[in-house]
């Protein structure tokens, strides 16, 4: 049995290698691009539109709902990394029901890579919103001494994000396996529902963690906004 | 190991791919799409907004035209009531005049036919009871019924005082020629005599009376003197009551006309 997809290899070459974890990952970027391409190809700014179009638009100003929810300015700004992060894992999560694919986001080098990249991009925003002066100084608030724990706080939830996707992920998948071989009928296919809700559910929180993290970055000084008042209609 | 580096770094590279694909064929078109429709939105119902505007204010210039229609035709309605209201009275006043004219006139025809056979009776009648007078006092009057008169002719003229008699003095005083005394018969010489006695009583005259006969005063006598006549005849009373009779039959006022029905002036 396997832990992680990284052990199925495919092709390696010295230290390069194509192991299931890249291999699926190209499958989902396959999907995921090649469906947007598809369907954007003939998009209609009328009233009259495709279902498809209905479905990509619901998903992509949901998303920036989410992120305007969590208090983010420019939802669009952001939506490129937020968005794709729910999507990517979201689909990764969608694929277990295809028989033979395994989850990308079940190994914990996809969920480090990815909250590595919340980790640089965190400081990222920050920077580009407030200065590099003003975001190394956040740091050391209120007092300096909240320095080495402000670092310490910024390293552990990179660790935390990974570590908790990775978990989730791999644990629905250990779980269908070793569900298979004691009741091989109907009681996985409920245990795989649960998996599908619980795959959703962590695509939901490491996006919005993601957020929360940029928001945090990039509000530091900021007044407190206070809550939005609706638009007229 | 759990995590493999190799594949973290070429699963964060292929998420930053992903990451730039989705936003180059996902997000942006999207987006795009969206926004366009909103724009359009906005621009129909800013588009609606002036249609609506612009049919506020056609109708607040069509409610405006209506109410002045309103206005005008309320006016012109009113002026040719006034007019047809005037012309009728117009109208009804003229057919009452004409009507009373021709009423005046029909009447003042029957009036003038009245008089005229009015005037022809009393003429005839008068003129023949005047003829059965005369006839009767012709075939009553001779020389006995002339003394008779003369004794009161004679009584008259010695009754006479004031200014006649003075006037008559006068007359008889001055005279060029004798004064005239006439009567339908020959007098009897007693009653020249009383006559001339008479008149010398009143004026002593150069010259006694001169006397005639004339048929035409049927009966009575008559003294002419210096343009003065002094008479008691038969014809003279004739004369006095054919005007007493014609004033009797001439009306003083003519027949009142019989009012003409006034017509009612239909309000309609």
């Amino acid at each position: 049995m396997r832990l992680s997809p990284d052990e199925l290899i495919f092709w390696h070459y010295g230290a390069l290698k194509l192991n299931g974890t890249i291999a699926f990952t190209w499958v989902l970027m396959l999907v995921l691009a090649g469906g947007s391409i598809i369907i954007t190809r003939r998009l209609s700014t009328g009233l009259e539109r495709s279902r498809w179009q209905n479905l990509l638009e619901i998903i992509v100003t949901g998303i920036e709902d989410q992120i305007a929810d969590v208090g983010l300015r420019a939802p669009r700004t952001y939506m490129g990394f937020l968005g794709t992060l729910f999507l990517f894992i979201a689909t990764a999560t969608l694929g277990t029901i295809v028989p033979g694919f395994e989850p990308p986001t079940g190994s914990l080098s996809t969920t480090a890579a990815l909250a590595l990249c919340v980790l640089v991009v965190v400081p990222f925003y920050g920077i580009s919103e407030q200065g590099i002066g003003a975001y190394l100084k956040s740091y050391a608030e209120p007092t300096i001494i909240m320095l080495p724990f402000n670092i310490i706080s910024e390293l552990s939830r990179t660790l935390a994000l990974a570590v908790r996707l990775f978990g989730n992920m791999m644990s629905g998948t250990m779980i269908l396996a070793i569900l298979l071989t004691i009741t091989p009928f109907l009681f996985p296919i409920a245990m795989s529902a649960l998996g599908l809700l619980t795959g959703m559910v962590q695509a939901y929180i490491f996006s919005i963690l993601a957020a929360v993290y940029i928001a945090s970055a990039t509000r530091t000084r900021e007044p407190d906004q206070g809550p939005a008042t609706p638009a007229p209609q | 190991m759990l995590i493999d580096w190799f594949t973290v770094g070429a699963q964060a590279l292929n998420f930053i791919v992903l990451v730039w694909l989705l936003k180059r064929f996902l997000y942006r078109p999207i987006l795009a799409a969206i926004d366009g429709r909103e724009q359009r939105i906005a621009k129909e119902r800013a588009d609606a907004d002036a249609i609506r505007t612009e049919a506020g204010h056609e109708r607040d210039a069509l409610r405006q035209k209506n109410a002045d229609f309103d206005t005008e035709r309320a006016g012109l309605r009113a002026k040719a009531s006034a007019d047809a209201a005037a012309e009728h009275q117009r109208l009804v006043t003229e057919a009452r005049a004409a009507a009373d004219s021709l009423a005046a006139r029909r009447r003042d025809a029957v009036a003038a036919e009245a008089r005229a056979l009015q005037d022809s009776l009393t003429r005839r009648v008068t003129d023949e009871v005047l003829a059965i007078a005369r006839q009767a006092l012709h075939d009553l009057a001779d020389a006995d019924l002339d003394a008779q008169v003369t004794t009161v002719f004679v009584a008259r003229l010695r009754g006479i005082d004031g200014q006649p008699r003075a006037d008559l003095a006068a007359a008889l005083a001055g005279a060029a020629e004798p004064a005239l005394v006439r009567s339908a018969f020959e007098l009897p010489a007693a009653a020249r005599a009383a006559v001339a006695a008479a008149l010398d009583q009143i004026a002593a005259s150069p010259t006694p009376p001169r006397f005639e006969t004339a048929p035409n005063l049927i009966g009575g006598i008559e003294l002419s003197v210096a343009g003065q006549k002094l008479s008691w005849n038969v014809a003279d009373y004739l004369a006095t009551l054919n005007k007493t009779i014609a004033a009797m039959l001439t009306p003083e006022d003519p027949v009142p006309a019989e009012a003409a029905p006034k017509p009612t002036a239909d309000p309609t």
